[in-house]
């Protein structure tokens, strides 16, 4: 029945009619559509990174005087540990022996790794680059630190040696505000 | 499968209520008299025991969240207060973290059921699959939910999983600081995974039904493989399923039960109860029973890239699996050399469970051997979990499909019914076997 009507009444309205004038409302609703989901889906994925005042977290001052020669002490900074070490001249010279050393995975100079002239310091993010545990201090095969989650070896200049982990221990944005202390961030 | 609706509106109101809202008819076309293949044993009961696994779940989880406050200076003490001074809070808190591992002992004999029986086979695979977002579903439920006590493996197996994801190339640190709210886990992210771990379980709910949607489209398969070739080969689920799965779901709560009452913490780790300190990692640090294989995987890897792909490919490759077995005989009833190779991947996978809860440079037995292998002792469960995590590979990605193609299988039944009826025992010299009267 319907057949017999088409062509005879033309429906200004009917499907098919005027193709492109009806596949451009189509486009532009969808897109419309598209773009407000998009616009709302945003601020619901953007919420759950970092805050304004998680972001405004202040740098720490640290006084060196506490550690004592062949001490670490850990502090905490932005949510994690941050481990300041004194080295003994042997932990220094051990290091430094090794700049070259063919198990190197990332490689860099012990010279790199600390303020110039402060060989003795050296101060490290504490989380293991592999899963993020914290190591412990003076294990390892290489005196420096080995992390108890999965057995990454760390060299007394915080650099991997031996493990999962395919980074060195990080070092932060600090600067020498005296001899005896430093400022993190 | 699903045949016309055997359901008669008996009283006034059921007519009434039938005509506008045929809740009554669907809930007795699908639990009471949905046709149910007669051979079902009692691996098949462990689906009821899940669905009531995550009853428990939901309704001890919702009391829990009544009390627990997701806050890094109060989540450890509001613990301790539950289990010291909330009337029966310990009770419900033990059936909770108790009822975690059940849910996983459960769910891992049913997908072993599904793969020695071919459930994953056509024309199942998409119930196969909504299996394996069940799962994938749970063990980030579960997951999430060890980190609330926000004890010190609640922490620090938070770190170590969030940190998987910084694994990926570029994208991994906006990643995982996204999923921190910060630039460590910290309270932010103690709160949203308070918040997931409410909706997470209602995800499951919601997987669930379409599970069991996709379960009743073709029916249930059943230990000869065979498809139901006619009512003679079927019954309906009420009495004899409610009664047969009542029963096992009786046997489970008493193991669920000795947990609960005689060894609470068995599955756990101590060190949960210490509270959460960001400054010191645990000298051993392990995930829950249920995910060891996982993580003896990801560790057998020496790259960490590699080990987290390996790791999230061991259960990508479940998905796939309908398409990787080319065999044609569903049940391994009938497959000797597939059973073998299954026998001996349940070996490894729990092997790897094994391997998972040790230190990686453990020798497996006695002392180390002295013998280095690339990079660790050839006598290490290093070494012991790369043996068995390809042989996990190996049987999805190799034995499957090579064995579909070159094994003999042994003839497989005409129908449900005909090796039953066709059993010397049960055919006496002389009598008929008459399959109607065996209904």
């Amino acid at each position: 029945m319907a057949d017999t009507v088409v062509g005879a009444t033309p429906d200004p309205h009917a499907s098919g009619d005027d193709p492109s004038r009806r596949d451009f409302i189509h486009i532009a609703a969808g897109a419309a559509a598209v773009g407000a989901a998009g616009a709302l889906i945003w601020p619901l994925v953007d919420q759950m990174n970092p805050a304004g005042d998680t972001l405004a977290l202040a740098s720490i001052e640290f006084d060196l005087g506490k550690v004592e020669p062949g001490q670490q002490v850990v502090v905490k900074w932005r949510g994690k540990p941050l481990f300041v070490r004194n080295r003994t001249p042997e932990q220094i010279a051990a290091a430094v022996k090794d700049d070259n050393a063919s198990d190197l995975r990332d490689p860099a100079t012990d010279e790199s790794r600390h303020k110039p002239g402060k060989a003795q310091w050296l101060v490290l993010v504490g989380t293991c680059t592999h899963l993020g545990c914290v190591p412990t201090v003076g294990g390892g095969d290489y005196g420096g630190w080995f992390c108890p989650c999965h057995g990454s070896h760390y060299d007394t200049s915080g650099r991997i040696r031996k493990g999962p982990a395919p980074k060195n221990l990080l070092v932060p944005d600090y600067a020498f505000l005296s001899d005896t202390k430093i400022k993190v961030g | 499968m699903s045949g016309h609706s055997t359901y008669e509106p008996t009283t006034g109101i059921e007519r009434w209520l039938d005509t506008r809202l045929p809740i009554v008819r669907f809930a007795h076309d699908t639990a009471l008299s949905f046709p149910t293949p007669k051979n079902l044993n009692y691996w098949y009961t462990f689906g009821g025991i899940l669905a009531l696994m995550l009853g428990i779940q939901l309704v001890t989880g919702i009391v829990l969240a009544m009390h627990y406050v997701p806050h890094v200076d109060y989540a450890f003490a509001s613990v301790e207060r539950i289990m010291r001074d909330v009337n029966c809070g310990w009770l419900i808190r033990y059936m909770h973290a108790n009822g975690a591992s059940m849910f996983f002992l459960a769910v891992y004999i049913h997908m072993i059921r599904g793969l020695y029986y071919g459930s994953y086979k056509a024309p199942r695979e998409v119930l196969w699959i909504l299996g394996c977002l069940i799962y994938l579903a749970m063990m980030a439920t579960a997951f999430i939910g060890y980190v609330l006590p926000w004890g010190q493996m609640s922490f620090h197996g938070a770190v170590v999983i969030t940190n998987l994801f910084g694994a990926l190339p570029i994208i991994g640190t906006p990643i995982t600081t996204w999923l921190w709210g910060g630039f460590a886990v910290d309270n932010p992210t103690l709160n949203r995974f308070f918040s997931l771990h409410y909706l997470l379980p209602f995800v499951i709910a919601g997987l669930v039904i379409l599970h069991i949607w996709a379960l009743h489209v073709p029916g249930n398969n059943n230990p000869t493989g065979v498809n139901v070739k006619s009512e003679n080969d079927t019954v309906p689920f009420h009495p004899y399923y409610t009664v047969k799965d009542g029963f096992a779901i009786g046997v489970f709560l008493l193991l669920y039960a000795s947990f609960v009452f005689y060894n609470p913490n068995v599955l756990g780790h101590a060190d949960n109860y210490i509270p959460a300190n960001p400054l010191v990692t645990p000298a051993h640090i392990v995930p829950e029973w249920y995910f060891l294989p996982f993580y003896a995987i990801l560790r057998a890897v020496p790259d960490k890239l590699g080990g987290v792909l390996l790791m999230f490919g061991a259960i990508a490759t479940l998905f796939v699996l309908p398409w990787l077995d080319t065999s044609k005989v569903r049940s391994m009833r009938y497959r000797p050399t597939a059973r073998l190779y299954l026998f001996i991947f349940v070996l490894a996978a729990l092997v790897l469970g094994y391997c998972g809860g040790q230190l990686p440079d453990d020798p497996v037995i006695g002392a180390p051997s002295g013998l280095m292998l690339l990079d660790a002792d050839i006598n290490s469960m290093v070494w012991l979990s790369r043996v068995a995590t390809l042989y996990y590979f190996a049987y999805f990605l190799i034995i499957l499909p090579v064995l579909g193609l070159t094994e003999t299988p042994l003839p497989v039944p005409e129908s449900i019914s005909e090796p039953v009826l066709s059993h010397p025992a049960t055919t006496p010299v002389g009598a008929a076997a008459s399959p109607e009267k065996r209904g």
